[in-house]
């Protein structure tokens, strides 16, 4: 045996574990087409539901007339709130500790907010039929500006929730349209800062409302079995167990008589953490009518009423020295709710993790102030391909840099790294609450700097603004800089719960005799590669090869509970569980190889996929081996199996960061931007499969550019919502998107068992940032401080009209 | 309305149904012949999810009426596999190169980088990006999608010549 | 997303087409390609009970070279134009434009003719064929005539087009060998409809422009003949005087929307650019 070994080498190779860039098992499936998404199932009797939605922002409903849909043929039901009320389900609860109207309880509150619910034969009957039912509507004044939300004359949206003081526990309302403030910091500490500084700058910064648009929209497939009393819900479902509690609290069917599944996703970025109307009115479908009612939205009805995101509207200032040590940061955030406030946020952060806004930098005293309000939008928001509000306090302080390097004529690189958290001051305590674990910072924008040549880019710009300035060009060069800190990985329980429900996350394994395995979590990818990554993490720790290790996620009667994917909290949170479960494995199989070779469980070490006798090499039993016995050879007192669960709640967030460097030329006549080149160097911790970090760099940077250079869901002044399809909603095609160039370093979180930190939003919080500081710098010389997203054409060339350039 | 009476070919298979002459063709695929593989992405022909290959043309299926397609000669990522199974050079590539994520934009990737290659066996990568330019990925950003496609002409290529 | 209901008719014939047309009236429409029509359809905006396929009726594609004229059939598809020889030989401006159109799935089925019979202001062929001074062969019960492309548009989705006539072919002066053409268009992504674009065609003479044709997308509810910024580069040496006057007239005739391409006085200033990098563009390529 000892003989024909291989090396440590080759059987690493072999297991496929950590750092490899591993091939997908998912791809075999979807390159066949034969993924299962929710509009794939069909169940005998199956039923279609399509909402009937409000053409107006801000209405009462007088009266809905149903008949006509009624009398249909194949029409089985038209449901209202009426139909809802006596199971008490015309409203439900927001993941933000607000209610969401199911379906119109007497008023609408945003365009196409739900009102009827009709079910029928087929998706083109029902379709027909939503066109019969008869809505009365009474137009009420519309409220879109969120900055005139708390005006003393501004219309009152929520009469629901008229004489409630709070909402979500966050502290007293102002204003009936005032949802809750949040301050954090020391404003009486920041304040003196302000005073006593050399140099101070301001800036208000928006971010545009946006939306996650998933290529697959929202649905579900809900089926009432009435004979055993048990209601399975197939979804489009983020966080498969946070529904079923949900869905358990508001129906009163006890919740081992719920099954929710969350099958193949085709995309989640956000979009499909919280409870829609759809799913709820799918549900009742079913338990009335005694049959699986499935309902897909659109991708209209997607973009217009499920959850937008950011719609952040910042007052950014920092306090400087002359030589641009920053001293003190101010923010105010109106941030814009929509009609109900359904944020997915744990409980007790109702602007998410906005105070990270400290960013990568030592800032000594901050103060921070958020003010939710109402409007007549959609309901929201959700974190789009980012962690809670990261990405617009990541936004917040990278501009704001930029406008303090530009006041003090100091290149943009020059300042973050003056100010950068240096490496020995880790963990660093900042300004706003949180403790960074870990971070090399310098290390990382010196790689990055050097590896775009920053000095020549620099001396390239100057070049180009001369001969600009001689009109031998229209074109102007504009480098971007990123240095991003963001704080994924939700979360400690102690402080991150959604509704209650504490943020670990789950592992559950068992080794089967004949030495493969299978292990469930409680996340559920969306394309994101757990099947093929977490069974690497396992691999590594049980020395099994990951083709032997089978991953199953999202479905609550077998997966252990957890709070699900986003936020790139899978890898933090259930990666560390995985890690922890596998301990506990190679814990019980040392002490049968110990067993089984006669030895103390001391003297036995690891070797990648054997226990060894220290000593003598040629003494090992595999796991496999190992496998086997524990089905026949225990040692006496211990049960036999092979299997362990691990539920984590990690002792603290990861902080993954990058730098980030975008070269732009911007056509000053067309306003449009090319991105010349774009450096992404991330750094993740311990990389679990480069292939696929690579694969989530790209992506992200692609929403990046959506982000930046186009995205807005917008309305006009009565509520209309323009960009609510793909003929206006901006995704770039492979034309748009240029090569991206992705780098890393590799600092391990000191907390997480295997150092990792996640990785699959970094690039939307940094991309974002990197290309509208291009955007910016590309003026940056002839005065302008800041100009607003998105950076579509007209608005740059707007910029440039401003500037009197386009003459 | 009354029904239609629909005669084509799918993945080399003869098809007859009865359908309305509004079925549109995706549903038709995905609800008739069960065919899940091409997906609906979006209402206003954008997206590409839903792209079949119709008569030796890349054909975005939610655009066109059963109606029309009656006598038809259509190939859906389902038949894209070699008898036997064996798949396309272009599905190996894809998952060689990681060029897919949640998979709902790939069997319309793949099947319109089939035709692609049919009208340019040499693309460059601009000539691969333009040519893919009716299909929205949310994922991957494109980058290795480009790979894949590539890979895949080179291996054809090389195949073509070995054969030669 | 989803249509109603219509019944489905094939005719074989332009006759039956025309007929079927006239019988139902109101109710019916044609669809070639079917990527203007059927999105509408899908988002209930055109509503209709029958509808007239007319991709079996044979004769109604390709191109043919008639010396000082070619004809291309109303139903030869983006990508059929892309690729055929004689336009590549005769007037490659068509295949420039045709490239810009959409994405490569609805240039296998949109059709030339879907593109200028609609009077979208959106679609790129209608300003082409006006800079080219075509003419669209239609059919109807009371037999066929010519409508010259110039005066075919009356207002967005407002045409010549009588109610039961089908455009059966384009008819294009063949433009001078040796001209110069460019189509420049600018979007907010690939297979988007113009923020402002403008077709250019000229021939030179000596160093002197001889002839000249302009005409603009999307900046109006109607394709534009800059008919007065033409004649301001003809008999001039396509100079910057030249050019810039022509620009100021191509702009002065712009009445744009304003959407979330941009506002109007944007697309107004954007159409400039675009005469003014079209002629730039053209005037490299003229012999």
């Amino acid at each position: 045996m000892s003989d024909a070994m291989p090396s440590v080498a080759e059987r690493t190779q072999k297991l496929e574990g950590l750092g490899t860039a591993r091939k997908r098992v998912e791809d075999v499936r979807f390159t066949q087409g034969k993924g299962n998404y929710v509009d794939d199932l069909k169940m005998p009797g199956m039923l279609f539901g399509e909402f009937v939605r409000s053409p107006y922002a801000h209405a009462r409903v007088k009266s809905i007339d149903t008949s006509a849909a009624l009398a249909l043929p194949g029409v089985k039901a038209v449901l209202t709130a009426e139909d809802l009320k006596p199971l008490n389900l015309h409203w439900m609860p927001t993941l933000a500790g607000d209610v969401q109207a199911v379906l119109a309880d007497e008023k609408v509150l945003f365009q196409f907010q739900e009102v009827a619910f009709v079910v029928a034969e087929d998706r083109y009957i029902a379709s027909d039929a939503a066109q019969l039912v008869e809505v009365d509507y009474e137009e009420l004044p519309v409220l879109v500006d969120p900055l005139k939300a708390m005006d003393a004359d501004a219309v009152v949206l929520r009469e629901d929730i008229k004489d409630q003081e709070e909402v979500g526990g966050h502290g007293p309302r102002r204003h009936p349209n005032h949802v809750f403030t949040w301050e954090v910091g020391d404003k009486g500490g920041a304040d003196t800062a302000f005073d006593g500084a050399d140099v101070t700058v301001e800036e208000f910064i928006s971010y545009q409302r946006v939306h996650p648009c998933p290529l697959e929209t929202c649905g579900c497939v809900a089926s009432m079995d009435a004979i055993n009393g048990k209601l399975t819900v197939w979804g489009t479902f983020q966080a498969p167990h946070a529904v079923r509690t949900v869905a358990s609290l508001i129906s009163t069917i006890p919740e081992h008589k719920i099954r929710i599944i969350s099958p193949d996703i085709g995309g989640g970025f956000g979009n499909k953490v919280g409870v829609y109307p759809g799913y709820v009115c799918a549900i009742v479908a079913s338990i009335v009518l005694g049959v699986p009612v499935k309902w897909i939205e659109n991708r209209i009805e997607n973009l217009s009423a499920t959850a937008f995101a950011r719609d952040y509207h910042m007052t950014g200032e920092l306090a400087a020295t002359s030589d641009g040590r920053i001293t003190g940061l101010r923010c105010h955030v109106v941030a814009n709710q929509g009609a109900f406030d359904a944020c997915a946020d744990p409980t007790q952060y109702p602007a998410g993790f906005f105070n990270i806004v400290t960013g990568s930098y030592d800032i000594p005293v901050a103060h921070l102030s958020v003010d939710g309000v109402y409007t007549n939008k959609a309901p929201g928001g959700v974190a789009y391909r980012c962690s809670f509000r990261v990405t617009e306090a990541s936004y917040l302080i990278e501009r704001m840099i930029d406008v303090l390097a530009r006041k003090l004529d100091m290149d943009p690189a020059e300042l973050r790294i003056k100010n950068f958290i240096k490496k020995e001051q880790f963990p660093y305590q900042s300004a706003l609450g949180w403790e960074y674990d870990s971070g090399d910072y310098h290390t990382a924008m010196e790689k990055a700097l050097q590896s775009v040549d920053y000095p020549a880019l620099r001396a390239e710009q100057a070049a180009n603004r001369e001969a600009f300035a001689r009109g031998e060009t229209r074109s102007l060069m504009g480098v971007g800089v990123a240095f991003f800190t963001e704080i994924v990985g939700a979360g400690p329980i102690k402080n991150c719960d959604i509704l209650g429900l504490g943020m670990f996350d789950s592992c559950e394994i068992r080794i089967h005799p004949t030495g493969s395995a299978i292990a469930r979590l409680g996340t559920i990818s969306q394309g994101q590669g757990h099947a093929t990554t977490f069974a690497q993490i396992l691999a590594t720790e049980i020395g099994l090869p990951a083709d032997n290790i089978a991953i199953e996620e999202g479905d609550t009667d077998t997966a252990p509970y957890g709070l699900g994917t986003y936020g790139s909290r899978s890898t933090p949170v259930a990666g560390a569980a995985t890690a922890m479960a596998g301990r506990k494995i190679r814990a019980k199989a040392q002490m049968i190889a110990a067993y089984l070779l006669e030895v103390h469980d001391d003297d036995l070490e690891w070797d990648v996929d054997r226990f060894v006798v220290k000593g003598a090499p040629e003494r090992a039993k595999t796991m496999a081996e190992i496998a086997f016995a524990a089905y026949n050879s225990v040692p006496p007192g211990m049960e036999p199996g092979l299997e362990a669960v691990s539920y984590y709640d990690p002792p603290n967030m990861t902080y993954p960061y990058g730098a980030y460097i975008c070269v732009v030329d911007v056509d000053v006549d067309t306003g449009v931007t090319d991105i010349r080149r774009f450096y992404a160097l991330d750094d993740c911790g311990t990389r679990i499969n480069p292939m696929i970090i690579d694969g989530q760099v790209h992506g992200g940077l692609t929403e990046a550019l959506g982000i930046a250079l186009g995205q807005e869901i917008d309305y006009d002044e009565i509520g209309n919502i323009k960009g609510g399809s793909l003929l206006d909603y901006f995704l770039p095609t492979a034309v748009e998107t240029p090569v991206w160039e992705t780098d890393f370093t590799e600092v391990p979180s000191p907390h997480h068992p295997i150092g990792a930190k996640g990785v699959g939003e970094s690039p939307n919080v940094g991309g974002v940032s990197a290309i509208s500081n291009a955007v910016n710098d590309a003026f940056a010389h002839l005065g302008l401080t800041h100009t607003q997203m998105p950076h579509d054409h007209w608005r740059v060339w707007k910029t440039a009209e401003r500037l009197g350039l386009t003459g | 309305m009354g029904k239609h009476h629909v005669k084509m070919t799918v993945n080399g298979s003869a098809v007859e149904a009865l359908a309305e002459p509004r079925m549109l063709l995706i549903h038709f695929l995905r609800e008739q012949l069960n065919l899940t593989g091409p997906h609906i992405g979006c209402d206003t022909s954008h997206c590409g999810a839903c792209t079949v290959d119709l008569d030796g043309k890349s054909v975005k299926s939610c655009t066109l009426f059963v109606a029309q397609a009656d006598g038809a000669e259509i190939r859906t990522i389902e038949g894209m596999a070699g008898p036997g199974g064996s798949l396309h050079v272009l599905q190996e590539m894809f998952r060689e190169h990681h060029g897919l994520q949640c998979g709902f934009c790939t069997p319309g990737m793949i099947t319109r980088a089939y035709r692609l290659l049919q009208e340019n066996p040499d693309p460059s990568e601009e000539e691969i990006r333009f040519g893919i330019s009716g299909n929205l990925c949310r994922c991957t950003g494109y980058q290795n999608i480009v790979k894949a496609i590539r890979a895949a002409a080179d291996q054809i290529n090389a195949a073509k010549e070995a054969a030669e | 997303m989803i249509p109603g209901s219509f019944e489905y008719h094939r005719p074989q014939t332009v006759d039956e087409a025309v007929g079927l047309l006239a019988q139902h009236g109101d109710d019916a429409r044609v669809v070639a390609g079917g990527h203007s029509l059927i999105p509408m359809m899908k988002l209930r905006m055109a509503v209709l009970d029958h509808l007239i396929d007319l991709q079996a009726i044979d004769g109604l594609s390709g191109v043919s070279d008639n010396g000082d004229s070619l004809v291309i059939g109303a139903m030869t598809t983006q990508n059929e134009l892309i690729a055929d020889p004689v336009l590549a030989a005769k007037c490659p401006i068509i295949a420039e434009t045709a490239l810009q159109i959409a994405d490569p799935q609805v240039r296998y089925c949109g059709t030339i003719g879907g593109n200028v019979a609609n009077g979208d202001p959106g679609n790129d062929m209608p300003a082409l064929m006006q800079a080219l001074d075509a003419a669209y062969v239609a059919q109807g019960p009371d037999g066929t005539r010519e409508i010259a492309a110039r005066s075919f548009y009356e207002a967005a989705y407002f045409t010549e087009l009588g109610e039961n006539e089908i455009i059966t072919a384009v008819r294009v002066p063949t433009p001078a060998a040796g001209h110069g053409y460019a189509y420049e268009k600018q979007k907010r992504k690939i297979g988007d409809y113009a923020t402002a674009a403008a077709a250019v065609l000229l021939t030179m003479s000596a160093g002197t422009c001889a002839w000249a044709a302009i005409a603009l997308t999307n900046v109006g509810d109607t394709p534009l003949y800059a008919e007065d910024a033409t004649a301001a580069l003809v008999g001039s040496s396509v100079d910057k005087a030249a050019v810039d006057r022509a620009v100021a007239l191509a702009e002065g005739l712009t009445n744009p929307a304003a959407d979330a391409r941009g506002p109007a006085d944007y697309r107004t200033k954007l159409a400039g650019i675009m005469v003014r990098r079209a002629i730039a563009r053209a005037l490299e390529r003229a012999a």
